[in-house]
């Protein structure tokens, strides 16, 4: 088939589902989102993404599974253990600082980086004065953040990634298993509240100390990026914390001179106070 | 065909610092096109492998990052545990989606969207390697038009790869690391005029 034809196709395809369901994947990178639409196509056995779009604009039921091809959910508890015994042994000592904390989890998947820094404060005996902010586009993935099942086999790397951010208990400690999954303990998600919010179309909802936003940017265009970094700058409160995945940066965005590199290796941002 | 070339994208695991030690450093400063690679690596581990190759070649080599600019004359090396991705227009992108064939990055993954970025005007390589990553990205580039190529299988430090490649993608010419390197020299002086 005609490359630009199906490239126009695609970009009709998201429109559509902009106009009809308020979800805007136009400023995605593209790259990704035609890989898997590709196989959103065969999933739904679509010729065409013409044929896709009369589908998802006719079948509001289609919309939930064609969702989970748009957006990415892969994620790992304490995925990268350098970034969490950064935050571990440079930021909470800040954080120890405030009588009370919110912490948003933006783009929180299905809930593995929530889960690590609901742990992880509890360990460092700030839970009690947090409230964790658990934010996605997803409602299925949102759902399965709120269920906190994890399957078994991930268990291992979950808890290996746990013991080399530092951790001060075992990962056991807050799951149990049973029909084949780790459900993690009900009294993590005690402080944490769970919402839709699109950094795309969605704004401010409330003052964070520390926004943590992994592997969500890659996805989005350079102008997109701008605009949630710009969204978290204003979310912050002054000296708040941004912690991005270990390959996004704030470098290339109109906010750079908002934030200092706390730790840059670990892509960890402190917003300045200068107003 | 070698004048409207934009691209080269290489694919390699097993063995594949010291096949790339043989096409890389004979390329000269000012080389026309950017280079793509995706090689295998573990995902836990800072990689050197832009570092050493940087030390051992003419042209500029870095890790890719998110949403940079393409440029001619640079070797752009993926990240450990991130996919690499080329977009429409003229911009890298940097994924951390499922693996593909056990990997992230994958040589399936920027071989197809360059193929799609690039069409007819790319040139895709298959090197030494123990799995079948890189077989439906090869034929993906071939059915776009452009040129592909593997590395002659028995002579291969691992020839599982390229032959899977060659499987998949039976327009693909087999040439020994000598030849590959020789060819994308030679594409640089029909270039330069």
């Amino acid at each position: 088939m005609d490359a630009n034809t199906e490239d126009m196709e695609l970009a009709l395809l998201l429109d559509a589902i902009f106009h009809k369901y308020n979800y805007d994947f136009r400023h995605y990178a593209m790259a990704s989102i035609k890989r898997r639409m590709k196989q959103a196509k065969e999933r739904f056995s679509c010729r065409s993404y013409s044929a896709l779009q009369d589908l998802v604009l006719h079948d509001e039921s289609v919309l939930p599974g064609l969702l989970s091809y748009l957006t990415v959910q892969v994620s790992e508890m304490f995925r990268d253990p350098h970034y969490f015994r950064a935050l571990r042994e440079q930021v909470i000592p800040h954080l120890r600082t405030y009588p009370s904390l919110k912490v948003w989890i933006a783009g929180c998947s299905s809930g593995e980086e929530l889960y690590s820094l609901v742990i992880l404060f509890r360990e460092e005996q700030l839970e009690s004065r947090t409230i964790f902010y658990a934010t996605d586009i997803n409602p299925e993935a949102l759902e399965k953040a709120e269920a906190g099942v994890y399957e078994l086999n991930r268990i291992p790397t979950f808890t290996e990634n746990h013991r080399k951010s530092g951790g001060k208990s075992s990962l056991s400690d807050y799951y149990t298993a049973a029909y084949g999954g780790a459900v993690f303990d009900k009294t993590l998600r005690e402080r944490v509240v769970f919402s839709d919010h699109s950094l795309v179309s969605d704004a401010v909802f409330a003052e964070m100390q520390l926004i943590s936003c992994r592997n969500v940017l890659i996805y989005f265009v350079r102008d997109m990026q701008n605009r949630a970094i710009g969204l978290f700058k204003e979310s912050l409160s002054p000296q708040g914390f941004l912690g991005l995945g270990s390959k996004e940066s704030i470098r290339f965005t109109d906010h750079a001179n908002a934030f200092s590199e706390f730790n840059r290796v670990e892509r960890i941002y402190q917003k300045q106070d200068y107003r | 065909m070698s004048s409207g070339l934009q691209a080269i994208v290489i694919g390699a695991s097993a063995g594949a610092l010291e096949a790339l030690s043989a096409i890389l450093p004979g390329l000269p400063a000012g080389y026309a096109l950017p280079i793509f690679i995706v090689v295998h690596l573990p995902p836990d581990k800072d990689s050197l492998l832009a570092e050493i190759l940087a030390s051992k070649c003419k042209l500029q080599v870095h890790e890719a990052e998110d949403k940079e600019v393409i440029r001619p004359g640079t070797i752009y090396v993926a990240p450990p545990d991130y996919h690499l991705l080329i977009e429409h227009d003229g911009t890298l992108s940097l994924s951390s989606e499922e693996q593909v064939h056990f990997s992230r990055p994958s040589i399936d993954v920027l071989f197809e969207t360059a193929a799609d970025a690039y069409g007819d005007k790319l040139v895709g390589i298959v090197l030494t390697g123990a799995n079948q990553d890189g077989a439906d990205g090869l034929r993906a580039i071939a059915e776009a038009g452009g040129k592909a190529i593997v590395q002659q299988p028995s002579l291969a430090f691992s020839p599982f790869m390229p032959k899977a490649a060659l499987d998949a993608c039976p327009a693909a010419e087999a040439m020994s690391l000598d030849m590959i390197a020789a060819w994308l020299q030679s594409l640089s002086e029909g270039s330069a005029k």
